[in-house]
């Protein structure tokens, strides 16, 4: 079997009639492709079963009725006016947007300022780096119930830390008016890492002579970090934020883990209310409308993402 | 790359600072690594402290920094009477075999679109690069009734491994970093080896794969942590207690175990990968960069 037959020598085959290498090379360019689709058929099979059979499946399924054993039925609308017209789906929306509000807000600046001034360490950069992403390599399950444990209002660590400078006790996971902000302190402990290890290796990619020069030209250590070090690092910035957003859009594991959506459904977020939906009620129409949305929300930020980074990259 | 060692010259420039700028530098740093060592360390001894404290004391002495009597039967209670030793081998079965999938599917699907290049091949590439604005934790809901009645075959791989290996293999990012990495490597190999009569197979397991090994290492890397670290999908395609990974089981053990079991057992699960992290650091913060600068 060949691959680049059009490369092939001319003087090879220039002792054969015309015809038969017009018919050989056909039949070699056939088997190149064969092989080709012979290659791409696992990628085929897993993705057409399990990515883009489910995108249609889940359109398909949000305007239909089924208890997954008789015959699904069509009814229009009906999943969406039902998703609409439920207040918890209105709570479980404004409490995402809340999270990934909050989520942005620590979570976006502060992995920023920790690899700056990693950045500037010489001796035990290896010690920082290990330290940073630790968070990340625990899983997620583990994590969360350390940090309930931690929680606790009793007798938990922070209560009790807090308690010795006079501060507390605070209800943490147990009041609806801090349970959000609770998960997102223990979800950007658990991510931060890998986002400051990809700004560190993008700090190192900046060009030395930048800084010296704007230093030569006098301006102090902020004014290198504003107008040298921020626009050098813009791509990178503008990946990770979107990054972040999708995926802190789509949290699930710490609401479903820690509160279970309460307090009294402080912590209802849209992902966990489609897995409520699904899997609690049997609503599987009224969780695929849902899915629909939030897939069209997706879609939308993901447009405005780039056209945002073209319009930069122009500038 | 930068090598660790080698230092990039950052926004203190040419490093010649006042002796008062040199101590703030040096404090911020300071007061960083006191930070990191808290968030990182800090949680990690809590919870092996927790794990061989009795209960009654944790409760009295909540901040005490040692425990009074360390009981490490907790481990082996853990291990046997709640089954760890069961659901970790249940998630090395799960990670080993996503693993597999993922590494195939991306290699051959690379190396079909990057080398092969059949046509249509760029309307499949499209396609594959459009399910990364559906992460498959969205589609939740359809993807398991796609797995209790697989579309063509008509099969129910709900509370079998399969449910979680095969849709592992649908990842469009480690597609991607293979095709992209592939890419780059020269194509007069390519010719000489068709010259030489290489088949087609050859040509992936002899030649491309020799040269491909960063690129399956960070594959390999993001199948094993994602895998190991997913929560929601084993939740849903195992309902079976006997199959689940430690993930979900220790989600189900909380509330029931007693609290110094369960943290012997949340000990036991963290362990590996930090193990694992903490071996092959280097490797893993270089396989970090590699995805996130060139991505």
């Amino acid at each position: 079997m060949s691959l680049l037959t059009q490369n092939r020598p001319p003087t090879a085959s220039r002792r054969r009639p015309l015809a038969g290498l017009a018919a050989r090379r056909r039949g070699l360019e056939t088997r190149r492709q064969i092989a080709g689709w012979l290659f791409l058929l696992p990628a085929l099979v897993i993705f057409g079963l399990f990515a883009w059979w489910p995108i249609v499946r889940g359109f398909t399924l949000a305007f239909q009725r089924t208890n997954l054993v008789d015959p699904a039925q069509w009814v229009g609308f009906d999943n969406f006016r039902a998703v609409l017209d439920d207040p918890l789906a209105a709570t479980a929306v404004k409490n995402t947007a809340i999270y990934v509000g909050l989520a942005l807000a620590i979570g976006f600046p502060a992995p920023l300022i920790l690899a700056s001034v990693m950045s500037t360490v010489r001796r035990g950069a290896g010690l920082y780096r290990f330290l940073v992403y630790l968070p990340v390599v625990i899983p997620p399950t583990v994590a969360i119930l350390l940090w309930k444990w931690f929680y606790d209002p009793g007798s938990g660590l922070f209560n009790s830390l807090l308690g010795k400078v006079g501060l507390g006790p605070y209800p943490w996971l147990d009041s609806p008016h801090t349970a959000l902000a609770s998960l997102v302190l223990e979800s950007t402990w658990a991510g931060m890492g890998g986002a400051v290890l990809i700004y560190l290796a993008a700090m190192a990619g900046i060009p030395g002579e930048l800084y010296e020069a704007a230093e030569m030209d006098g301006s102090g250590v902020w004014r290198r970090i504003w107008h040298v070090m921020l626009p050098q690092l813009r791509p990178v910035i503008g990946l990770l934020l979107l990054v972040q957003l999708i995926s802190t859009i789509q949290v699930f594991t710490e609401p479903y883990l820690f509160t279970g959506g309460g307090p009294q459904n402080a912590t209802m977020t849209v992902l966990l209310l489609i897995f409520r939906y699904a899997f609690q009620n049997g609503e599987y129409g009224q969780a695929a409308a849902l899915t629909t949305l939030m897939v069209l929300t997706l879609a939308v930020l993901s447009a405005v993402y780039l056209r945002a980074t073209r319009s930069w990259s122009r500038t | 790359m930068t090598s660790p060692t080698a230092f990039p010259t950052t926004f203190i420039a040419s490093g010649r600072q006042g002796p008062a700028a040199r101590a703030a530098t040096r404090s911020i740093q300071a007061a960083t690594l006191i930070l990191l060592l808290a968030a990182g360390i800090g949680p990690l001894y809590w919870m092996i402290k927790g794990a061989v404290s009795p209960p009654a004391q944790t409760v009295a002495h909540p901040l005490a920094v040692w425990p009074g009597q360390a009981r490490f039967a907790n481990f082996s209670t853990a291990f046997h009477e709640l089954g760890i030793g069961h659901y970790l081998l249940n998630t090395l079965i799960v990670v080993s075999g996503s693993w597999a999938v993922q590494l195939f599917v991306s290699v051959t699907a690379g190396f079909a679109l990057s080398v092969l290049r059949p046509r249509f091949g760029k309307v499949v590439y499209a396609m594959i690069l459009a399910t990364m604005f559906v992460p498959y934790t969205v589609n939740l809901v359809s993807l398991f009734l796609t797995i209790i009645d697989v579309p063509i075959i008509h099969v129910d791989l709900a509370d079998t491994y399969w449910a979680l290996w095969l849709p592992a293999g649908a990842s469009a990012f480690t597609v991607l970093l293979a095709k992209q990495f592939f890419d780059s490597l020269p194509r007069e190999l390519f010719d000489a080896a068709h010259v030489d009569g290489c088949s087609t197979r050859h040509l992936l397991t002899k030649i491309v794969l020799p040269m491909s090994r960063p690129v399956l290492a960070v594959i390999s890397l993001l199948a094993v942590t994602h895998s190991w670290k997913e929560f929601v999908w084993p939740l849903v395609a195992l309902t079976d207690p006997t199959k689940q990974p430690i993930s979900v089981a220790l989600s189900q053990l909380s509330g029931q175990a007693p609290q110094d079991q369960l943290i012997a057992a949340m000990v036991m699960a963290a362990a590996p990968p930090i193990v694992v992290f903490a071996v092959f650091q280097r490797q893993i913060v270089a396989g970090l960069g590699f995805t996130g600068v060139k991505g």
